[in-house]
């Protein structure tokens, strides 16, 4: 469980947003929406605890992130911007790094598997770095097959996949919901959810600019499918 | 823990066996600065032996240097840094891994080297042998000194030349009981030991120190 409270964002001098409020509960998709440089990604790594906060409060099952330390990233799992990878390894080191830091020991089997889900395995032996963007986003994203971590926070998941992979990821959160475990992402295309529920926000509400005080409004919804 | 030191060691040497011209390029810097004196001042073997230790050691702060813009960048830029923050260990044990593979990689073939350097420079056997022990002892403290830097100045336009002025004060010390204690060591064998202790005493100190102070400024790099 995730608990924003108060939230205010800076960056430089511009302030993003104010008096942020939401939870986010087991078993549930946050979906970030915007315009571009509303500070959805300025968010999103704050709540990593990448960010110094300029007021307010975020808490994990009751924690704050601060008092966390490093607890707080045994249960996180982050893809930003950029993929993380090296481009001198090849995919399966890679994975094998990523899988090491995480305190998951993810077999050898396992790290094998989650490359022919994500449809590498043709590629498993080249380095990542003569790979196209799309195929270098799937060794980043291959790491959330085998992840443990309870909340999945992923920036723009979907940029440069193809239709395949973006099913295949939406398959990949989807499921991570059924088990118990909580998405939040920032996306520009239509999320897609079997199960579990859907919020939510959008940050151009909270935008200093408009100055309204209006309540939290995000819709929640227990559809078979559900499109924003 | 220790799985997690030994995982980013181990991924950072192969890297660096992957790029081997980004490796060596310290260690010829070094060699190419040293033969060129000999080549400059003339074969006078005493001028040699008198101006040998400091120009070692001199050459040996600049080859660290060129190297440690390197250290954190890479990471950087591919967001490999990014998930680092983020994984369940101290930052500060990780960015100690770094700094170790970057020794071994830049400052330890400095120390393998040194023999026939001292060849060049006519000294003693008793002078070549504390040159390596001071190496061994001071070039460890380049390193780590210098990831506080080199963390300091991550994503900086102009880094490069900020990292040496910020960095090079801070080397004085180890330059100057380095070059000294080589000095009188090849007069009496055994002089060289106050200057020893110093070195001791500022690597422990670099050890227990540095890769907080560089994991702090890393946090700060990324915010």
């Amino acid at each position: 469980m995730l608990t924003v409270t108060n939230l205010s964002l800076r960056r430089g001098e511009r302030l993003l947003f104010t008096t942020l409020n939401f939870q986010l509960p087991a078993g549930a998709l946050l979906h970030v929406r915007g315009r571009n440089g509303s500070g959805k990604t300025t968010l999103l790594r704050a709540l990593c605890g990448l960010l110094p906060i300029e007021q307010g409060d975020i808490q994990w099952r009751g924690q704050t992130l601060t008092s966390l330390a490093e607890d707080y990233y045994q249960d996180l799992f982050f893809l930003g911007h950029l993929n993380g990878i090296k481009g001198d390894l090849t995919a399966l080191e890679n994975l094998r790094v990523a899988g090491r830091l995480t305190h998951n020991f993810a077999t050898e089997i396992e790290l094998q598997t989650a490359l022919n889900t994500i449809g590498l395995m043709n590629c498993s032996d080249l380095p990542t770095r003569i790979l196209s963007q799309g195929q270098k986003k799937r060794v980043a994203l291959a790491r959330l097959i085998f992840s443990r971590a309870a909340l999945w926070i992923l920036d723009e998941p979907f940029t440069a996949l193809d239709i395949e992979a973006v099913a295949l990821v939406q398959q990949l959160i989807t499921n991570h919901i059924k088990n118990g475990g909580s998405v939040i992402l920032t996306t520009h295309q239509e999320v897609a959810l079997t199960s579990g529920t859907l919020h939510q926000l959008d940050l151009t509400d909270y935008s200093p600019v408009c100055t309204n005080l209006n309540p939290i409004h995000y819709t929640t919804s227990h559809s078979d499918l559900l499109s924003c | 823990m220790l799985d997690s030191f030994i995982c980013i060691l181990a991924r950072d040497l192969r890297l660096a066996l992957r790029r081997r011209t980004e490796v060596f390029t310290a260690l010829l810097f070094f060699i190419i600065v040293v033969s060129l004196f000999p080549l400059g001042i003339g074969n006078d073997q005493a001028i040699l032996r008198q101006l040998g230790p400091g120009v070692v050691w001199v050459a040996a702060l600049l080859a660290a240097m060129l190297a440690l813009e390197r250290l954190f960048a890479a990471d950087y830029e591919d967001g490999s840094l990014e998930q680092l923050l983020l994984t369940p260990q101290p930052l500060a044990w990780l960015v100690f891994a770094k700094i170790i593979a970057h020794w071994l990689l830049t400052g330890l073939p400095l120390v393998i080297i040194a023999p026939l350097i001292a060849m060049q420079y006519h000294l003693s056997a008793s002078a070549t042998h504390t040159l390596m022990l001071t190496l061994l002892l001071g070039s460890p403290i380049l390193s780590l000194i210098g990831a506080i830097g080199a963390a300091l100045t991550l994503g900086l336009r102009g880094g490069g030349i900020l990292l040496s002025l910020l960095i090079l004060p801070l080397y004085i010390p180890v330059l100057v009981y380095g070059a000294k204690a080589v000095s009188v060591s090849s007069t009496v064998a055994s002089a060289g030991q106050p200057y020893f202790l110093l070195l001791g005493a500022e690597l422990l100190l670099a050890l227990l120190l540095a890769p907080l102070a560089a994991a702090a400024a890393l946090r700060i790099a990324l915010e």
